[in-house]
């Protein structure tokens, strides 16, 4: 069963709707004891600034039992915008730490000058140039992309990098290291595209 | 490459959805939630629903609604109507809505923009500026469904919210509105030289080739209409459509 991670940021709504549409089992991670020896896959999602995502998680008192799963057991899992940014040690955004699984940080994307006219936030459908194909991506229609709002992004190993999308800047798009997957834009609202991501790490 | 974003823009009237010409004459086009479903399947790029009483009657956001709204929608949403404090886009923002739009809370009361922006990051904070042309052909900015006249000029206004954290930047013009017979550039054409974040133009949108004209203009830019994604034909007939990749 696939565990939302319930901590008062993101459109957990949005991730149920999805599921429910595809017939997969999912649950809220809402309190510690909802994690139980159902879940198979965590989804950590997130929107807003990258403090007030991770104050309010530390707030939410999932963060054992969140590093319990994902460290020690080393289920599946996704991170979501800013949800996947969480995954860093930092954040140039702000001043909290960050969870600290992964390689990496989360810089500003460099903007171009006002002549081309690519402002940020980074906002709209883009599309992805998958480099490493994997089971996340399969079926992805690239040149339809996905939906992104941000303004920072993960800066990371090449190698780790499965999608990248271009806006002035390179721009990690989709990531995967062991049991770690992130996406920068909104599979929650990126249409077909979306639900199809959704599904395929429903079924890894 | 980022594509231009063609966006619905729906208003709220008495729970349900309407059209107004140049911010009357309100014709109701269907209800709220059903009009989304239909635009889940045309897969439209956003969407953007601007409630137009909460603030000309001094009421709350109909966050009942917004959840409803939020919870149907497959496309980001952006929400706009009656949001007068930090604590009521937060509320809207756990409702699952992904970008809030001021106007004239954000005009009286510009540190909110500032506590919303710090908060939430300023991609999911958008202002909606409604401008109309004086009869001396003079730009100006209006509130509360064009009825209350802003003072400042428009480009200063710009710049101000800009720096206090606006992620975006939606012009409404007034005058435009509902005629369906294009933008109007000479005002676009001022505004998008002061603007250093994402612009989206809303009013006058009347075919296709009115959106194909802004984006080969302005190339990355948000395009929004009502009319044009609510009737079909002369007589404007109620039919909800939306144009199948246009920009791919």
């Amino acid at each position: 069963m696939i565990g939302i991670v319930d901590y008062g940021i993101g459109n957990i709504n949005a991730f149920s709707r999805v599921y429910k549409l595809l017939g997969m089992p999912h649950t809220f991670l809402t309190r510690p004891q909802d994690f139980d020896d159902r879940i198979s896959k965590i989804i950590l999602p997130g929107v807003g600034s990258f403090d007030h995502a991770m104050k309010t998680l530390n707030k939410s008192g999932l963060r054992d039992k969140l590093n319990e799963y994902v460290l020690d057991h080393e289920m599946p899992t996704l991170g979501v915008c800013v949800g996947f940014q969480m995954f860093c040690g930092r954040s140039e955004e702000g001043s909290e730490q960050g969870l600290n699984w992964i390689a990496g940080e989360v810089l500003k994307i460099k903007e171009k000058s006002l002549e081309d006219f690519m402002p940020l936030p980074h906002m709209g459908w883009n599309k992805v140039d998958v480099l490493k194909p994997n089971d996340l991506t399969n079926g992805i229609d690239a040149a339809t992309g996905f939906y992104f709002l941000h303004s920072y992004q993960v800066v990371t190993k090449e190698d780790d990098i499965v999608a990248s999308s271009q806006y002035g800047d390179t721009i990690t798009s989709i990531y995967q290291k062991r049991n770690f997957y992130g996406i920068q834009p909104h599979p929650e609202k990126s249409h077909s595209n979306g639900i199809k991501f959704l599904e395929n790490f429903g079924k890894l | 490459m980022l594509r231009s974003r063609i966006i619905p823009c729906l208003l709220i009237h008495n729970n349900g959805l309407v059209k107004t010409v140049k911010f009357k004459d309100k014709v109701y086009i269907g209800d709220p939630i059903n009009t989304v479903k239909i635009f889940n399947e045309k897969q439209v790029d956003e969407l953007m629903i601007l409630d137009i009483d909460a603030t000309v009657l001094g009421k709350e956001p109909n966050f009942k609604l917004i959840e409803k709204l939020a919870n149907e929608c497959r496309m980001p949403l952006c929400y706009g109507g009656g949001i007068k404090s930090s604590a009521q886009a937060n509320k809207i923002f756990s409702l699952g809505v992904e970008k809030i739009a001021l106007s004239s809370a954000a005009l009286k009361n510009p540190d909110l923009i500032n506590e919303i922006s710090n908060m939430v990051g300023r991609q999911s904070v958008v202002v909606v500026l409604d401008i109309k042309k004086s009869l001396f052909g003079k730009y100006e900015i209006y509130t509360h469904n064009a009825t209350n006249k802003v003072s400042g000029d428009i480009e200063a206004t710009i710049n101000q919210l800009i720096d206090r954290g606006v992620g975006e930047l939606v012009i409404n013009c007034v005058d435009h509105d509902g005629v369906m017979k294009g933008f109007d550039f000479t005002l676009l054409d001022r505004v998008y030289a002061v603007t250093s974040v994402p612009l989206t133009m809303l009013g006058g949108a009347g075919s296709l080739s009115d959106i194909t004209e802004a984006v080969e203009k302005y190339k990355i830019v948000g395009v929004a209409a009502g009319s044009l994604f609510v009737f079909k034909g002369k007589y404007k007939a109620v039919l909800i459509n939306y144009p199948e990749n246009l920009l791919k």
